[in-house]
């Protein structure tokens, strides 16, 4: 038993913490709702252990092989030097043989549970990784439509998996989180803009300016609207959700248009954590219209 | 400036979880025009419940506070006289938009007497209405006795309205402090009454 509960504080202390918890859970809800878009039967419990199970397993992995592989830079800036890979609790080798082990068995699973969600599953893990962290990240600030590319994989596997195929539908739920990323990382990467500079990764701000970066969190954001009220309408939401995501979306784009009026470190951390809380209703109007 | 407590943001939360509730729910069989009006007003409030949770109470320093906080009673008072007086219909829309873009003007470019009379013009007449449209409609037998709540509603939103208004254009009517204290439980009483006194209609 003292065995047990040590593996687990040891667990607690050196693994959790590479996952990164929040953008993790954000991204398995995308999933869910995007399998509950389909309007899919909830009492399929075993469906749905299957889909959070493989999801939550591979977003993971691909979130520590990221830290992993990141680590010389997080060491740089001052937001991440606390990261276990940095302070030296956890080492190298630990997390990559821990993240390879969770990804091939959350790819694995997902791929026994149906061949195409497993192949999109996949391909969310390979574009974040391999494309995004490894390739593009520190060459370019462009890399940011592969991370938003890997972002809207959760949520078209997750319809896939309810209907059987790609359709539009999927494909535009999809397009919401790649156009809804740009809101989300830019506004952090303007935040935490010196730490980028430090690590010389190029964001946004650094590589055009503020103002260009303002107005295309503007721009991404009327788009991630867009998308997601064309996805709503064709997953058939009733007219009261339509009208609830309307005024939330409505909210996002106000919020954007005063970041670009009259900028503020205020507003532009409101604005990012208005888009968290606007991807995440949004994803609980999908999960609400399914059952 | 009061810094927000987790009690404040758990009766924001609250309020906007009401609010979210009547957009989504509450606004079946009425005519198109108090439909979105109301989903505006709500949606202000939901909106605006999430902003002060995320921004804290510095939130209100931003100039368009005076706007938005007239935008909820105009908007719920041209629902109501569109469900329930639509033959004035036309003239309380003129009335409504005028009156937004007279506060928006004097907002920006006047300070002092001037624009606390558009303002108090403003607010008072919409909070009129719904304050005693629905009353009277309960006191005629037109709506059950539940539908006056929204009356109550719009009792407490013109206080709470008028207190903020009167605080952005220099004229407190009470010190900051206070008012930033009751705003929080003012707004969710005030959101639960519409949502209990529309549930009737």
């Amino acid at each position: 038993m003292n065995k047990l509960r040590s593996g687990l504080k040891i667990i607690k202390r050196k693994y959790f913490p590479l996952v990164k918890s929040l953008q993790t859970a954000l991204l398995l809800i995308t999933g869910i709702a995007g399998y509950m878009s389909a309007r899919c039967p909830v009492h399929n419990i075993t469906t749905v252990l299957g889909l959070a199970g493989s999801l939550l397993l591979s977003i993971s992995g691909s979130t520590v092989l990221n830290m992993w592989y990141d680590r010389d830079i997080d060491s740089i800036m001052p937001r991440t030097s606390k990261r276990p890979l940095c302070t030296g609790e956890t080492q190298p080798k630990e997390a990559l043989i821990f993240g390879l082990i969770i990804s091939v068995i959350g790819v694995g699973w997902a791929l026994f549970l149906d061949p195409l969600y497993g192949v999109i599953i996949f391909a969310g893990l390979f574009f974040d990784v391999v494309v995004y962290t490894i390739w593009l990240k520190r060459r370019t600030a462009w890399s940011i439509i592969w991370g938003g590319i890997s972002g809207g994989m959760p949520v078209l596997a997750g319809r896939v998996l309810g209907t059987g195929q790609i359709d539009w539908v999927g494909i535009t739920l999809a397009l919401g989180v790649l156009f809804w990323i740009p809101t989300h990382i830019l506004t952090f990467s303007i935040r935490y803009h010196d730490d980028y500079k430090k690590a010389k990764v190029p964001t946004f701000p650094s590589t055009y300016s503020f103002q260009t970066t303002r107005l295309i969190i503007a721009v991404s954001s009327v788009l991630a609207t867009l998308a997601f009220g064309a996805a709503s309408y064709g997953v058939g939401l009733t007219w009261g959700f339509l009208r609830l995501l309307v005024v939330l979306s409505a909210g996002l784009f106000i919020l954007a248009v005063q970041s670009l009026r009259s900028p503020s470190e205020r507003i532009t951390f409101g604005l990012f954590k208005y888009a968290s809380l606007y991807m995440l209703s949004t994803m609980l109007l999908m999960f609400f219209a399914g059952l | 400036m009061k810094k927000i407590s987790v009690l404040d943001r758990i009766l924001l939360l609250i309020t906007g979880l009401l609010a979210a509730y009547q957009i989504s729910f509450g606004l079946n069989g009425i005519n198109s025009l108090s439909t979105w009006s109301y989903t505006v007003g709500f949606g202000v409030l939901l909106v605006a419940g999430l902003l002060l949770i995320i921004m804290g109470f510095e939130g209100l320093n931003n100039q368009s506070v005076v706007i938005v906080s007239a935008l909820i009673p105009l908007s719920l008072s041209l629902g109501l006289i569109s469900e329930h007086a639509s033959q004035f219909t036309w003239v309380y829309s003129i009335f409504a938009i005028a009156g937004l873009i007279a506060i928006g003007i004097t907002r920006y470019t006047s300070t002092g007497k001037f624009a606390a009379l558009i303002l108090s013009l403003v607010h008072g007449i919409s909070g009129l209405i719904i304050v005693f449209l629905p009353i009277l409609l309960s006191i005629q037998g037109l709506k059950p006795t539940g539908y006056s709540f929204v009356g109550i509603g719009g009792a407490l939103i013109g206080t709470g309205g008028l207190l903020l208004a009167f605080l952005k254009v220099g004229r407190p009517l009470l010190s900051e402090r206070s008012i930033l204290t009751v705003l929080p439980m003012l707004l969710l009483l005030m959101t639960a009454a519409f949502v209990y006194g529309f549930s009737f209609s």
